[in-house]
């Protein structure tokens, strides 16, 4: 099942939990049952609009998903989605 | 905030953290995001406690680095500075460059001056000194260049354990002014965003302080520096425009925060801002596309540069440096890699400084303004030489083999040969 990995700011979210296992076809589906499932999850991660927050990096497999198909992207098996603060972004 | 910290607080110049989107204020410690929105966290000072304490006399009689500023840097009297005298570079009048460009009063803050010739000494000196005061024994970036540079350095300088995590392709002469300062090279198998997000990781697993990461609210506040000095420099003014090289925006934001500071303690006379000027390489321009586009709204590309060292394609700081720029009467503008290294040779050429792609970025986009006709040519304006051109030399190594001439070892040889 596909996997979220949760950052430390978030995880009084999901009760101490750092990953989460979901059931979906997308990302944006999967954000659903995230939210479903640990409620307040979709008002951290996405703006009034239903995009990614402007501080929120969602990661698919170590890939910016605003770099593809965004909350559009499919979801495969072993697929692990990052939940990644903008803000730990540094420099060379 | 606890009333206790607050009611301690009054002798004191730091107040804690607070996010810079929502205003949720956060006790000190080493953290960089809002739990609540995610936005970053900034130091909050008491600036009441720092307006009795400030001066341009009490600054002038400080030592001859940064931490003449330590009234505004987040590391209390009592803590100890882990310093190797960085800061209060030279600000040098570009008189020949000036004349190329038709700017009268250009003027280079060169900071490839610094201990380990970059300006991360700056941001470093004041994260390693705030980690140590807190009891941090281990100090860690991610990082191939300047940072891992200055991060090694200074916590040899501390006598703390230094990790440099880079990634496993990087070359190992990259390593070598890392390396001699024998820090824990962590090798990874990925890309820099890859080790830059085990890093995230790490540091919720280990009592690590991250430069880059949870000690970035501290570490940021050392860009201010830069500032401070220039405008010290000019004689107790702020300069018309100045340009700043663009990674993730960090520094840009610190440099407007840093003026208005400035303005606010009445250290410089005046009210206005220096219009801020970002400069980005085209081949990892996230922020110019926004600003050229007219949005806030900043897309991550896939950094394709030879000026490694700003090669950010997901700039955190992003859409506040289209902001800030808007706001002061700056631009954002980028150059090619020809560009880049044109300017690199036209820095060197007129006023003898040479430095790393990052500047010729800088110094590039200094040329196209003025060019281009920005300026009438009377404003001040002040370029931000961030780092110094032997840490990128390759990318001219080949013009002194180019510009050789070959002769005998005879006066006759030299006198046909060389027409002096």
């Amino acid at each position: 099942m596909p996997l979220f990995r949760i950052p430390g700011p978030l995880r009084s979210l999901s009760g101490g939990e750092s990953t989460v296992e979901v059931q979906a076809e997308d990302l944006r589906a999967a954000i659903d049952q995230l939210d479903a499932r640990f409620p307040g999850f979709k008002g951290r991660l996405l703006d009034d609009g239903g995009e990614p927050r402007q501080f929120v990096n969602l990661f698919l497999n170590d890939e910016d998903v605003r770099l593809g198909q965004g909350l559009d992207s499919p979801l495969a098996d072993a697929d692990e989605i990052a939940i990644v603060p903008a803000v730990a972004g540094g420099t060379l | 905030m606890s009333p206790e910290t607050l009611s301690t607080a009054s002798t004191r110049r730091v107040l804690g953290l607070r996010c810079r989107e929502c205003g949720t204020e956060y006790e000190l410690r080493a953290t960089h995001v809002c739990e609540s929105c995610f936005g970053p966290l900034d130091v909050a000072y008491d600036y009441q406690a720092i307006r009795r304490l400030v001066s341009r006399e009490r600054i002038e009689a400080g030592p001859p680095t940064m931490w003449r500023y330590r009234d505004l840097l987040p590391v209390e009297d009592d803590a100890p500075v882990v310093t190797l005298g960085e800061g209060f570079t030279p600000l040098v009048r570009a008189e020949r460059l000036g004349a190329e460009l038709g700017l009268r009063n250009l003027y280079l803050k060169n900071d490839s001056m610094n201990p380990t010739n970059s300006f991360k000494d700056r941001v470093v000196s004041v994260a390693v000194s705030w980690a140590r005061a807190q009891g941090f024994e281990t100090i860690g970036c991610a990082s191939t260049g300047n940072l891992a540079n200055a991060v090694a350095a200074y916590a040899a300088r501390a006598g703390l354990e230094g990790y440099v995590f880079v990634p496993e392709d990087t070359e190992a002469e990259k390593l070598v002014a890392a390396g001699v300062f024998e820090p824990n090279v962590v090798s990874v198998r990925g890309t820099y965003d890859e080790v830059n997000r085990l890093c995230s990781q790490v540091m919720e697993e280990l009592p690590w302080a991250f430069c880059n990461i949870n000690v970035r609210p501290f570490y940021a506040e050392g860009s201010k520096t830069l500032t401070f000095e220039t405008a010290e420099q000019l004689g107790w003014r702020l300069p018309d425009e100045i340009v700043i090289p663009i990674a993730s925006g960090c520094q840009f934001v610190r440099h407007r925060r840093a003026a208005q500071e400035l303005l606010d303690l009445g250290l410089v006379e005046g009210q206005d801002l220096p219009r801020l000027t970002g400069a980005q390489a085209l081949g990892c321009a996230p922020v110019y596309n926004a600003w050229r586009e007219g949005t806030e709204r900043v897309r991550p590309v896939r950094p394709n540069t030879i000026a490694r060292s700003i090669a950010i394609g997901s700039p955190s700081d992003g859409s506040y440096v289209v902001r800030i720029a808007r706001e002061t009467g700056g631009v954002v503008e980028a150059v090619t890699e020809e560009e880049i290294v044109d300017a690199i040779r036209l820095l060197a050429r007129n006023e003898g400084i040479f430095t790393e792609t990052a500047g010729g970025v800088t110094i590039g986009v200094l040329a196209k303004l003025a060019r281009a006709g920005r300026w009438n040519g009377d404003e001040v304006v002040v370029a931000y030489v961030t780092g110094h051109g032997l840490k990128t030399a390759d990318v001219v190594s080949g013009d002194g083999f180019a510009r050789r001439l070959e002769i005998e070892p005879s006066l006759r040889s030299f006198r046909e040969r060389v027409s002096v």
